[in-house]
């Protein structure tokens, strides 16, 4: 919040500057924070996943000299994974924290202000519907992000420290821990992976369902589940096949053009390959991000003409 | 230069028609109250005025036209479309930071300076005000941006009389600067005569009298005639009759002063009375109706 006093003389200063003209970046700037502000879950659930897995883990770490001894006797591989798998288990946790606070927030994003009739308040300042919908899709695409990976990183370091901590208390070296833990290959892969598995491979689900908020009058989710329950059904008795619900799956719980979701898939495994080059060059990629854009082009379209409901 | 200009300003919801070719002028410093019936019109013509919906004909917002440029129109327009839209989450700190992020033409000091007369702390939530609170809290923030035109669609609606009166008295006082334009809609049509400087009815989304002020005043009087009276008075063709306390209240419309002054009390007609007369008959033929 130390930001916030900071903000106000900043503010002071540009108007008396240049009264009647702001720099465009200022609305988006502060319909963002109106977003944070209006939606603290977003930044709430994240910390408290983050929290409630710290305290499981901390329930659990006193086990762990006894499942180091043991494991010291089998092959490295099995040794290595081992060791990995609470990081493991912490970033998959917050990445279906990510999947859900996305999917409540885009399914809310414009249909609050009509439902609590602020719309008329917001649409009374000289904000654009442009830079409320950007203001908008940057939660899932910018803040969420950046959030999230953030906060598995401290995660991960403070169950690093406390696990080095545990050993160290019962006599065990930590050397085999730290060695065998290639911290900047999982922070790097981690980021590639939200950004690519959980923000742009995702998109299009996102930006439906932002769409789906500016129009329906009630129940959002159910309106945009509809279209797609009614395609996979249409092509399951049609056809007996169901490609399209798998690709909605595949879209919805990450993963991405290259890799199939499945165990071992998960971000910290050192196994994956980052192969930034097969996921740009996919076709399916760049489909989803033009069908996101067309859905948010639409989202400010109707924005214009939707007054409170 | 005419801050509101609008020709053949027409709007239809399906068959429905909202507004029905309407022709106005607004010139700037004039403080407009539009008066009609529910469903006339007003909220669809100020909707138009403020570009939050699409219309045919032409209209022209200071300059501008208000559904292609909307974005820049609300630097120099502000509106109370509604009591109670302001979100119900908002703290009223965050929305004087909010307003002062976004608008550049808001004096945030102006706003905390009207708030500390009021009982509205600054770190309660819209939601914990009372509805009073709340239009107060909305009147400061309007009233700290600088705009050439201020919109109020019902501004006072399920307020009591003494926040009815302080809004007014503060819009009066604290904002208007006779270079400024107020648009006003409301029921209690009454008491804000003495704030208007121009009046006009909107009746079925066509404009069916326009006035300023002095005008209405020199032209319509009303007069309380005296019981043996009563027969002389309707022969001068009053426009409208009403009964009141077991006086025959007569409304007419230009006949000459001298005239009248033999018959009764004269006094200047509510606005409310004048739309009764001349808009009154249907809707109430019409209520009949339904």
């Amino acid at each position: 919040m130390n930001n916030q006093s900071n903000a106000m003389p900043e503010s002071f200063q540009a108007q008396s500057a240049a009264p009647g003209a702001l720099p465009p970046t200022r609305p988006l700037y502060w319909s963002v924070r109106r977003e944070l502000w209006e939606n603290r879950f977003v930044y709430v659930a994240p910390f408290s996943v983050a929290g409630v897995f710290l305290f499981g883990y901390l329930i659990s770490v006193g086990h762990l000299p006894a499942r180091i001894r043991e494991l010291s006797s089998v092959v490295p591989e099995h040794f290595q994974a081992a060791i990995l798998k609470p990081y493991d288990i912490a970033a998959a946790f917050m990445m279906g924290t990510y999947i859900l606070v996305t999917l409540f927030y885009c399914a809310d994003a414009l249909h609050s202000e009509r439902r609590d009739r602020s719309i008329l308040f917001w649409k009374s300042l000289p904000v654009s519907d442009l830079t409320t919908v950007l203001a908008k899709a940057s939660i899932p695409f910018v803040i969420l992000p950046l959030l999230i990976f953030g906060i598995t990183l401290v995660l991960q370091f403070v169950i690093l420290l406390l696990s080095s901590a545990v050993l160290l208390g019962s006599g065990l070296s930590v050397a085999s821990l730290w060695t065998h833990l290639p911290v900047l290959q999982m922070s790097l892969l981690l980021l590639y992976h939200i950004v690519t598995a959980h923000a742009l491979w995702p998109a299009p689900v996102y930006c439906w369902l932002i769409l789906v908020s500016s129009w329906a009058r009630r129940a959002v989710l159910l309106w945009a589940a509809i279209p797609v329950l009614a395609i996979a059904g249409v092509e399951m008795i049609a056809f007996r096949t169901s490609h399209f619900a798998t690709l909605i799956g595949h879209r919805l719980i990450g993963g991405g053009p290259v890799d199939a979701t499945g165990p071992g898939m998960f971000p910290t495994d050192p196994m994956t390959h980052i192969t930034p080059a097969a996921f740009l060059g996919s076709p399916g990629l760049w489909i989803g991000l033009a069908l996101a854009v067309a859905f948010l082009v639409l989202a400010v379209r109707l924005r214009r003409y939707q007054g409170p409901i | 230069m005419a801050c509101i200009e609008a020709r053949g300003l027409r709007k239809a919801f399906g068959k429905t028609i909202a507004l029905d070719g309407i022709d106005l002028r607004v010139e700037e410093g004039r403080i407009l109250g539009l008066v009609g019936p529910n469903g006339a019109g007003k909220t669809t013509a100020l909707n138009a005025i403020l570009g939050l919906t699409p219309y045919e004909g032409e209209l022209r917002v200071l300059g501008r036209d208000p559904w292609a440029e909307r974005d820049h129109l609300m630097r120099d327009v502000s509106f109370i479309a509604d009591v109670a839209v302001l979100p119900r989450w908002m703290r009223v700190s965050q929305a004087l930071e909010y307003v002062a992020g976004v608008h550049p033409r808001f004096d945030r000091a102006k706003a905390e300076a009207f708030l500390t007369r009021t009982s509205i702390r600054p770190d309660s939530k819209v939601r914990e005000l009372s509805k009073g609170m709340v239009t107060q809290l909305h009147l400061a923030l309007v009233m700290a941006i600088d705009a050439r035109l201020l919109v109020l669609d019902e501004p006072t609606l399920g307020l009591d009389i003494l926040f009815r009166k302080q809004f007014y008295d503060s819009l009066l006082n604290d904002y208007f600067d006779r270079t400024r334009t107020i648009m006003v809609t409301t029921h209690q049509v009454d008491e804000i005569q003495d704030v208007l400087t121009d009046v006009m009815f909107i009746d079925r989304g066509r404009i069916v009298f326009s006035s300023s002020m002095e005008e209405f005043e020199s032209r319509y009087v009303e007069v309380i005639v005296n019981p043996e009276n009563v027969a002389a008075a309707r022969a001068l063709k009053p426009i409208y009759e009403r009964q009141s306390l077991g006086r025959t209240i007569l409304l007419f419309d230009s006949v000459d002063r001298q005239q009248l002054k033999p018959l009764g009390e004269l006094r200047v007609p509510g606005i409310a009375d004048l739309f009764v007369a001349l808009i009154g008959d249907h809707c109430a033929a019409a209520g009949a109706a339904r």
